[in-house]
């Protein structure tokens, strides 16, 4: 891919992006951080290659890599972890009041 | 400029453009609560399919990685289950800190090993013009998004004051690191020393805590969504590095959503975001500074059993909850009061405004974890209007977001800001923990010495606690 595709497919995911996020109700914004704090973290792609270069490449860059690796892990399933148990607790009104005691 | 794409086989390309799609699916998803488990699901599957994708493609050391993988992600599930949701902002503020590190580290591993990933031109023997530009944008941003988020996550968990530490003449040393760090990118093209590329790293970790320390506590919603705008945008600039249409697309997501965020609190604030980005606002904020005069003004304070029996013979009550309740983890309490007084019959709901709390959305998340419905809680614009119908408005640790001066006050700081019309309420409750706090923004609260005006002068929770008690029997 030529450097003008890839711009293309950035600015497309900048306005996909917007409308989006307009979408999301304010109540979820939190969420929305957090879960967006883990997909950021699709640098862990970066991360493995980094990892791998054993072929011909320096050691120091291969434990840059294993180190970015577990950070960006701890991300994911932080992240994703913490979201689902942030959305389990938005509920709708109870059928029968108070029987969340 | 043809480089991985020979690398990179047709069905990985699609791979991974799967994966962004399904990033944007999990966003969507976010539009309501019912769907959204299911965005967050589709989050996961992305995750995976982005990583199973990279492993099947390069030649990994798989036991290794697996370690890696396991490691971290032990720690972060752990976390996840062990947070309190009150310590949410510096929990995002800490993960965000994480992608910034895992850029630069990326980044850093790119540098030194261009080889491995495809950016090196084999006329030359050196790394494409634009992938320099690409590593040094990528590594600087990742580097003020780690130790901006730093700081933040100290300011946020207490370990640090969170009033702004002001340094003299710090504009203009920000701004000449800024321009710094942009010359030495576009000086990295022409000469790719390593110590260039070591001095753009270590100056941009320089700005991003020199950037963020002036930043007072009430501002933190607007800094908190900043940075998870830069993770979004490091984490795009290792995707043009890398050629990566999933690292390119979720950076822009979280890029814009992060962007979105800052500017909807700097509105609800109306402050400019480079008013908050320049720092010292609230100053006084946690001196406690008693601003003399004001306190000598007559108030009327009231118990919890004057507070129970009024709200008893509401018909609706509107409650206003702020960082303050946060603080005192008086949500439960809270929520229980609701519940009896609507056995009472009375209308209660709940009434958030954007930047009630440290992060956007906190006051949310921490009513639906005490189980409050969230059909019962109605943002500023939805709600505002029927404070003048209600008969109680019970403000707990809240402040700023309720003054009046905001709508009158052209020489108050927080002028123009959109608050909540609690004073128009037949009667408001006021629980604060003393007349001395006079809230972040260093300004006095007219709501205080209204006539139709109850201060409830103690720690949220135990208030709450005994109103409760009251309310009982």
């Amino acid at each position: 891919m030529d450097f003008l595709s890839i711009l293309s497919i950035f600015v497309m995911a900048c306005f996909v992006g917007y409308y989006v996020v307009w979408s999301v109700t304010p109540a979820l914004h939190t969420p929305l951080m957090a879960v967006t704090n883990a997909i950021s973290s699709v640098i862990i792609v970066g991360a493995l290659i980094a990892s791998s270069a054993a072929v011909g490449g320096s050691e120091v860059s291969k434990w840059l890599g294993l180190l970015a690796v577990v950070l960006a892990s701890v991300n994911i399933f932080g992240g994703f972890a913490v979201t689902r148990r942030m959305l389990a607790m938005y509920k709708k009104k109870d059928k029968k009041p108070g029987a969340a005691k | 400029m043809e480089h991985v794409a020979a690398a990179t086989p047709a069905w990985a390309m699609l791979a991974y453009l799967v994966a962004g799609v399904l990033f944007i699916l999990s966003l969507r998803g976010l539009s309501s609560p019912e769907s959204s488990q299911k965005g967050n699901q589709y989050g996961m599957i992305g995750m995976g399919i982005a990583v199973v994708t990279t492993l099947l493609l390069h030649n990994v050391g798989l036991p290794l990685i697996i370690g890696a993988i396991a490691i971290g992600g032990t720690i972060g599930w752990f976390i996840a289950q062990k947070i309190q949701m009150t310590a949410m902002p510096e929990l995002v503020a800490g993960f965000h800190s994480l992608v910034g590190l895992a850029a630069v580290l990326v980044g850093a591993s790119a540098y030194l090993n261009p080889t491995a990933f495809g950016i090196v031109d084999a006329a030359t023997g050196e790394i494409f013009a634009v992938s320099r530009v690409e590593l040094g944008l990528g590594v600087a941003i990742g580097a003020i998004t780690f130790s901006g988020s730093v700081i933040a996550f100290l300011k946020l968990s207490g370990r640090m004051s969170g009033s702004p530490i002001l340094l003299p003449g710090r504009h203009v040393i920000n701004l000449g690191l800024i321009a710094g760090i942009l010359g030495l990118v576009a000086y990295f093209v022409f000469d790719q020393q390593p110590a260039v590329f070591w001095t753009i790293t270590a100056l941009s970790f320089l700005i991003g805590f020199l950037l963020i320390v002036p930043i007072g506590g009430a501002d933190m919603p607007v800094v908190i969504s900043m940075l998870n705008s830069y993770s979004g945008w490091a984490a795009a600039a290792m995707g043009f590095t890398l050629q990566n249409t999933a690292m390119i697309i979720t950076g822009a997501l979280v890029g814009s959503s992060g962007a979105i965020l800052s500017y909807i609190m700097c509105k609800a604030m109306n402050r400019s975001f480079i008013s908050v980005i320049a720092g010292g606002f609230g100053a006084e904020a946690d001196a406690g500074g008693p601003k003399g005069a004001a306190i000598q003004k007559a108030y009327k304070a009231g118990s919890a059993e004057d507070a129970a029996f009024i709200m008893k013979n509401a018909e609706s009550v509107i409650i206003v909850p702020g960082y303050g309740m946060a603080v005192s983890q008086a949500q439960h309490a809270l929520r229980e009061m609701g519940d009896l007084l609507k056995k009472e019959g009375v209308s209660v709901k709940y009434a958030i405004h954007p930047v009630a709390g440290r992060m956007p959305g906190h006051m949310n998340v921490l009513l639906a974890e005490a189980n409050v419905p969230y059909d019962e809680v109605f943002e500023l614009e939805d709600i505002n209007s029927e404070f003048a119908q209600c008969d109680v408005a019970f403000v707990i640790g809240a402040n700023d977001v309720t003054n009046p001066l905001a709508k009158t006050d052209k020489t108050s700081p927080i002028y123009g800001m959109p608050v909540l019309d609690v004073e128009k309420a037949k009667t408001v409750l006021f629980v604060k923990r003393s007349m001395g706090g006079v809230g972040y923004a260093g300004v006095d609260n007219p709501v205080f010495y209204m006539d139709n005006t109850m201060m409830l002068l103690a720690d949220a929770k135990k208030m709450v606690e005994t109103i409760v008690k009251n309310l009982g029997h």
